[in-house]
């Protein structure tokens, strides 16, 4: 069999070129939505342009997107590589394609009409949620299939990091998307109440945890030692913040639900294991950013480490705000402020984001049978254009955050409130402006990429790479 | 506690806690003690896609230490806060004591502030201008979403300033309706009037205020007033402020006036609601709100 002796790359060209597709409408959308914080007529309200209907689209299109391509084109890439062996049951793997592109449309346009379970990262109705199940089996059955024919012993350290995203994606999206259809496109949840509200960030946070976090350190795994030309700095080190990290994630949920009507006793231990969960995040930073050690000097020319390389210090950063947030006292201030937001994009822009370009940029020409990116030159304009878009984006909101939470608790001293909400608004505007113009840039920057790409895969030829024979055992 | 149905979810959740996080540090202490084999670094001796290897450096030392740091704080925290199922912890923290504890001291604080206005007549504490402070940032934290900040109201929501009053000018009136709220219900009378019959009535309407109307639908249009509207708006159309009637013969509109708004109006129905404060806000503020609004279309202190 021929086809055997190659690597199945054609679905990881699709997911790749869809990456990049996905990414500048994802953040088109919002680029749009903070415009409209700053100009609210600004789509002559039109209802399926309203805020509440393209915040969603938004988030949707991002996370499970332009990250969902992203993890989907590295991940089936990765594990080829790294098993020495071809995808397992590659119509399968073309029907995750397909199956998660129909996921995303049919997402982009029920969202706008207004179609929604109002379970904030899981607002698809119930026919979406069920082809996500069926792509998401598949998926898992490529995947591991792929794992069970390597050729080598040894499960490379990515992998575990793929595999741990792929099953408890699975786990979280079943329970938490668990609903009773009344209609084809209206469904309500099985739980209620608070219940519903734990459910929904015991979802929420490990689709942070598992989706936004363990792939993408899969990615990093890979694409970091291979840019670098240097070995993992610490196998121990690896194991360690593996399984810490996929343990302590699980329990993290309801630090969302601070001052709720949650119980205390959860609310505690919320706080607890997201303080706990800071170790374990660190470990990956210092697995990813110490691989360099010995190869310092290849930062200063190259832009793909570049890329690589400022995402695991943004991955450092966040998880750090993190459990600084998750504690009350610090949340009391932050929660239901633009900190929040902030938070987010500094995770979702600087660490997310980033770690995919820089993995894409390595991953692209490969995939046509080119040495690199059709200028290199433009990955470093691309660089620095989405990290002063960042900057500007979290810092911005920082500002923004901490100043609404002290307005909003700030008290005369006859106990009345020093502020109206709406003067906290106008305060804020200012820096709408300056996260809209980090938006902009960061934007603009995947408008570069996307032009690089083009001019990289034209005239070039898909090329399947030949399948590696394993190095002897030593 | 209620939020376990028995004791055994209790301990079963405390048990759990307390065997993770010690697993946490457990699992830490295993890893990090086995030596590193030689002295100089070496990798794991597993070469995947062509160069990809592993070295097995050692943790470092800081990161392990913030590990256990964070460990034992998760330690100390579930013991001192409730963490562990229904053990309350040896503060007895609770969120709800913690609103209590917040609500007590800011009544101690701000309570003689309130309570030495709340003994005074409203047309008083009307003409104290610290009184007037006070009233002003309560009005703009808790009215002003509806009423405006200059508290002239918008479409169905009354303009405070103006001397046209639903429920009764003179404060207690004005007292009553914050403290209980007001449910401004008219019935939508399009289907026993029939197209012509509201078309009629609602140009008699436009007639009492003397606006722009045809005559004789407006005259058509008398006798239905008295048959429907006037048990609330009363025969002559003036209103009542015993049920919050509007005056239909001032050029105060509510919702607006013209014949397509008033045709609205008489057809659909209208329901205008003024939320009740007793509860959130507590009688003494709603003191100082009540002068505050009276004040805005009296001159308080000269009468």
């Amino acid at each position: 069999m021929q086809q055997e002796s190659t690597y199945n790359y054609r679905v990881v060209r699709q997911f790749a070129v869809m990456t990049v597709v996905w990414g500048i409408v994802g953040m088109l959308v919002g680029v749009v939505l903070a415009a409209q914080l700053l100009w609210p007529d600004l789509t002559f309200n039109i209802p399926w342009l309203s805020y509440g209907r393209l915040r969603p689209l938004h988030t949707n299109a991002v996370i499970f997107a332009f990250g969902g391509c992203a993890l989907f084109a590295t991940s089936y890439f990765v594990v080829q590589r790294t098993c020495h062996a071809r995808l397992f049951c590659g119509r399968l793997a073309a029907f995750t394609f397909w199956g998660w592109q129909a996921v995303i449309v049919a997402a982009a346009i029920t969202l706008p009409l207004g179609y929604t379970s109002g379970k904030e990262y899981a607002e698809l109705e119930w026919p979406i949620d069920v082809l996500i199940t069926l792509v998401w089996v598949s998926y898992a059955i490529v995947f591991f299939g792929t794992i069970a024919k390597r050729k080598v012993a040894h499960i490379y350290v990515a992998n575990w990091f793929f595999g741990g995203f792929i099953l408890t994606v699975a786990l979280l999206h079943l329970v938490n998307s668990a609903e009773i259809p009344v209609t084809f496109w209206k469904s309500y949840p099985v739980y209620s109440g608070v219940q519903d509200a734990m459910v929904q960030w015991w979802y929420g946070h490990n689709a942070v945890g598992f989706f936004l976090t363990a792939g993408f350190l899969g990615m990093m795994y890979y694409f970091v030692p291979k840019q670098a030309g240097r070995p993992v700095y610490s196998y121990r080190l690896s194991v360690v913040h593996f399984w810490a990290l996929i343990f302590t994630y699980m329990w993290a949920g309801p630090h969302h639900l601070h001052y709720t009507a949650l119980p205390d006793w959860a609310q505690s231990l919320g706080m607890v294991f997201s303080l706990i969960l800071l170790a374990p995040s660190w470990g990956g930073m210092i697995n990813g950013i110490m691989t360099l050690s010995g190869a310092w000097h290849k930062l200063r020319t190259d832009p793909i480490l570049k890329f690589l390389i400022t995402s695991l210090s943004f991955y450092g950063m966040s998880t750090f705000e993190g459990p600084m947030m998750s504690i009350k006292t610090v949340n009391s201030l932050s929660h239901y402020t633009d900190w929040t937001i902030g938070h987010v994009h500094s995770g979702a822009l600087g660490w997310v984001a980033m770690i995919s370009i820089g993995s894409l940029y390595y991953l692209i020409p490969r995939l046509f049978g080119r040495e690199e990116m059709h200028s290199v030159k433009a990955i470093t304009v691309h660089f620095w254009v989405s990290t002063i878009g960042v900057v500007l984006y979290i810092a911005a909101m920082w500002i923004a955050g901490v100043m609404q939470g002290l307005m909003w608790r700030a008290v005369n001293a006859d106990g009345t409130l020093t502020y109206t909400f709406v003067e906290s608004v106008k305060a804020t505007a200012p820096f709408y402006a300056i996260r809209l113009a980090g938006g902009v840039l960061f934007l603009s920057g995947m408008f570069i990429m996307a032009w690089n790409t083009w001019k990289t895969v034209v005239g070039a030829k898909a090329v399947d790479a030949p399948i590696l024979q394993p190095a002897a055992a030593h | 506690m209620s939020d376990f149905n028995n004791d055994f979810w209790s301990v079963y959740v405390a048990v759990i806690t307390i065997a993770s996080i010690v697993a946490c540090a457990v699992f830490l202490k295993a890893l990090s003690s086995k030596r590193v084999p030689g002295s100089a670094v070496q990798t794991m001796g597993h070469v995947w896609d062509g160069d990809l290897e592993e070295y097995n450096n050692p943790l470092p030392k800081w990161w392990m230490w913030l590990f256990y740091i964070t460990i034992v704080f998760g330690i100390a925290y579930v013991v001192l806060y409730p963490g562990l199922g229904s053990y309350a912890g040896v503060y007895k923290w609770s969120s709800q004591g913690q609103w209590d504890k917040e609500q007590k001291q800011a009544a101690e604080r701000f309570g003689p502030i309130f309570d030495k206005y709340a003994a005074m007549d409203l047309k008083e504490v009307a003409a104290d201008p610290a009184a007037r402070e006070i009233g002003q940032r309560l009005y703009l934290n808790y009215c002003s979403q509806c009423h405006a900040s200059d508290a002239q109201g918008s479409r169905g929501f009354p303009n405070l300033t103006d001397a046209d009053w639903l429920y009764g000018s003179d404060p207690q009136s004005i007292k009553t309706t914050i403290l209980e709220g007001r449910n401004g219900m008219m019935p939508p009378l399009g289907a026993a009037l029939g197209e012509e019959g509201t078309k009629n009535v609602a140009h008699y309407v436009l007639s009492l205020s003397d606006m722009t109307h045809d005559g004789l639908r407006a005259a058509k249009g008398k006798d239905l007033f008295g048959q429907n509207c006037a048990v609330c708006h009363g025969a002559e159309g003036k209103g009542n402020p015993a049920m919050g009637a509007p005056n239909l013969t001032d050029r105060t509109w509510l919702y607006g006036t013209g014949e397509t708004t008033i045709i609205e109006t008489i057809s659909k129905g209208r329901n205008g609601h003024m939320p009740a404060w007793k509860d959130f806000l507590g009688e003494a503020k709603v003191h100082m709100l009540a002068a505050y609004v009276w004040g805005l279309s009296n001159r308080p202190g000269s009468q």
